[in-house]
């Protein structure tokens, strides 16, 4: 059957279970739409977390990024799964047992201020749309390119979806569906890889095929992949190391704390009946998403390894440009992918060299959508991947809008402004905030802003600096205050937008950058986008010099941080 | 349902606490240990194709944590129930 017949059919047979789900598990009570009625098993909710974790980022671009840097790209593999080790022991119990709504919540509680909660809220609206933004880019992209629509179409049809069935059924229809998400998607994702590590080297399983000979040789495929890229002047694909260790130390922990600061991620923990369920539940959310990435290095190297030795298929003997194979052709007129042959001999030469290399560009972000066509895999399996690339950024855009909608409606309407509406009030609010959001969203979607890949940095390192360390510092000390929370999540968010903007720009004009985007000026060569873990040490710092230089917390608040430490007797999560 | 005596509680959190940062230093000598500062090291050894400190970036660190979390909630499992904390 024809590719696009074929695409037409897979994407929509997985929306309509899609729509379907979200009909079945329609939201009645604020209860249903925040948290599912904290009824969630905890397998369930784990599958749930991890599609809702996993975006396009992670199915699209993440492997395509690590095929290009190697070793470097290490970083993001254990800074996307390390933070949930931290979730799972520092706060997702804690959060459990305290059994609120939402995380701003939590925060205006434990420091008994309104001020904190409206601190948090702000904190939690920039990060959740400035990831939501990348989201709907995804999405459009996907369909643009899948159902062969213009970008704005894939836009329009992407937004629809997601207001349908995010909208209606809230967090409780987001859940079933975010399940169904997740199988689509890690099948779209492993069934190629294992294709792939299959014909390379025989072994079926891509963690192991990697660390395997090729087939019908008795070389290692790392270590014919070093040798491959280091004859052709690229940096050794097994050590190169991005930027420097402190960098590389910096960017990961950036990445883990940020992850488990992350609101749309917390919020999941409290749809579970009990504490020892958030517990497992991160446990199982970690072995959905390792699933995916440990696969995903093996694909950066089996596909980076694919693409070299299609380009020189033996040492000196390059591919006839004539000759491209017809993947090749198709990337081509994307624009993504683009030869020069600046030396006229009609071969294609691809080397580190910029002045002999005829690959000018070569996009990262199509290597995971490439891998199948590359590696001639059947139509199905590559309608497949356009199927799963969906599913990966329709899960994640639903849970960052309802962790929006609950900050506006819940902490900013309900908390602080109009404390008297009824919870139906409540309800059709967040259902307003949430439609607001989509069509914000969907805006900036339509009108890109230049910072959009900028921003990705700047909503990890506001987690990591600003929700992350207010959070720890509430549950495990019961001396930190209010002055010393509020202190320290402004004094992180303001290090590390400062050192953001002062190399990117502020807001990221062009023009603006007052250090200038140079190595040179880090601070110990910190490149901005890891700088979210130096945020995160000051506000610890700020916090715990201004907490002890006031008055400790009240009576009733110590009370409350031994309260969240005994697990037992867990209500519901409720409202007040 | 909760604790029988203060000194219960404390010494429930203390034994949490001593668990936790037990569990916390191997996620770091896994991840910012074998994974980067030591990688160069460890990449003198070869296990199959793989590098032993670019295995530990890529492979080695995920599976531990996987590991680390499961072993955490038997753990306090053990202990909710040995303080009669558990909540069946």
């Amino acid at each position: 059957m024809e590719l696009q017949t074929l695409t037409y059919i897979v994407v929509g047979i997985t929306f309509a279970i899609y729509i379907g789900i979200a009909i079945w598990a329609r939201a009645g009570s604020t209860k249903e739409f925040y948290i599912a009625g904290g009824g969630i098993h905890p397998v369930a909710n784990g599958m749930a977390t991890a599609a809702d974790w996993m975006s396009a980022a992670s199915f699209i671009s993440m492997a395509g990024l690590i095929a290009f840097m190697g070793y470097g790209g290490s970083v993001f593999l254990m800074g996307w799964t390390g933070g949930f080790v931290i979730l799972a022991m520092l706060l997702a119990p804690y959060l459990r047992k305290y059994g609120k709504f939402t995380v701003p919540e939590f925060i205006g509680d434990r420091f008994y201020s309104r001020t904190a909660r409206i601190v948090a809220v702000v904190c939690l609206i920039i990060c959740s749309v400035t990831y939501v933004i990348g989201q709907m880019k995804g999405i459009g992209v996907a369909f643009s390119r899948f159902l062969e629509v213009s970008y704005d179409t894939g836009l329009l049809v992407g937004m629809c979806i997601v207001f349908f069935y995010a909208v209606l059924g809230g967090m409780k229809g987001i859940t079933y569906t975010q399940i169904a998400q997740y199988c689509i998607l890690i099948l779209a994702y492993t069934i190629p890889a294992i294709f792939i590590s299959l014909s390379l080297t025989g072994n079926p399983i891509p963690q192991l095929g990697f660390g395997s000979t090729l087939s019908g040789s008795d070389v290692y495929l790392l270590d014919r992949l070093d040798q491959v890229v280091t004859e052709l002047g690229f940096a050794e694909y097994t050590t190169s190391v991005r930027l420097s260790t402190v960098n590389m130390f910096a960017y990961t922990l950036s990445l883990m704390i940020g992850t488990a600061g992350l609101p749309h991620v917390i919020i999941r923990f409290f749809t579970v009946p009990k504490v020892k369920d958030a517990r497992s539940s991160a446990g199982w959310a970690l072995v959905f998403i390792a699933i995916l990435y440990t696969t995903a290095p093996a694909v950066a190297g089996m596909a980076r390894l694919n693409l070299m030795n299609t380009i020189e298929p033996t040492s000196g003997e390059n591919l006839a440009y004539d000759d491209r194979p017809q993947w090749f052709k198709n990337w081509e007129k994307t624009g993504l992918l683009q030869f020069e042959d600046k030396n006229g001999d009609g071969l294609i030469q691809y080397t580190a060299d910029k002045e002999k290399n005829e690959m000018v560009k070569v996009d990262r972000d199509i290597m995971v959508l490439a891998n199948p066509e590359i590696a001639q895999l059947p139509n199905w399996v590559i309608a497949l991947v356009a199927a799963g690339g969906l599913a990966a950024a329709l899960s994640t855009a639903a849970g960052l809008l309802l962790a929006i909608s609950s900050a506006i409606s819940h902490d900013l309407l309900k908390g602080v402004l109009m404390p008297d509406i009824s919870e139906k009030q409540e309800l059709m609010a967040s259902r307003i905030a949430m439609a607001g959001a989509i069509a914000l969203a969907g805006y900036l979607g339509f009108n890109p802003p230049d910072f959009a890949a900028g921003t990705v940095a700047l909503a990890f390192g506001l987690a990591a600096s600003s929700i992350f360390p207010a959070l720890m510092m509430g549950i495990f000390s019961s001396r930190i205050n209010k002055e010393g929370a509020i202190a320290g999540m402004i004094a992180g968010i303001t290090v590390t937008l400062l050192y953001v903007f002062q190399h990117k720009g502020i807001m990221f004009v062009p023009g603006t950058e007052f250090l200038g985007d140079m190595p040179s000026n880090w601070f110990f060569g910190i490149e901005p986008n890891a700088f979210g873990a130096v945020g995160a040490v000051v506000n610890f710092a700020v916090a715990f010099a201004v907490s002890r230089s006031t008055q400790a917390p009240p009576q009733h608040i110590q009370e409350l941080v031994e309260h969240i430490r005994v697990p037992t007797g867990v209500k519901e999560a409720q409202d007040h | 349902m909760s604790f029988k005596s203060e000194s219960d509680a404390k010494a429930y959190w203390k034994e949490n606490l001593a668990l936790m940062v037990k569990l916390l230093v191997i996620w770091f000598v896994v991840s910012f240990g074998c994974g980067i500062l030591l990688v160069d090291v460890l990449n003198q050894i070869q296990i199959g194709g793989y590098k032993l400190g670019f295995w530990f970036a890529q492979q080695g660190s995920i599976y531990t944590f996987v590991i680390l979390v499961f072993y955490y909630t038997k753990k306090m499992g053990q202990l909710d129930r040995k303080y009669g904390v558990d909540d069946e």
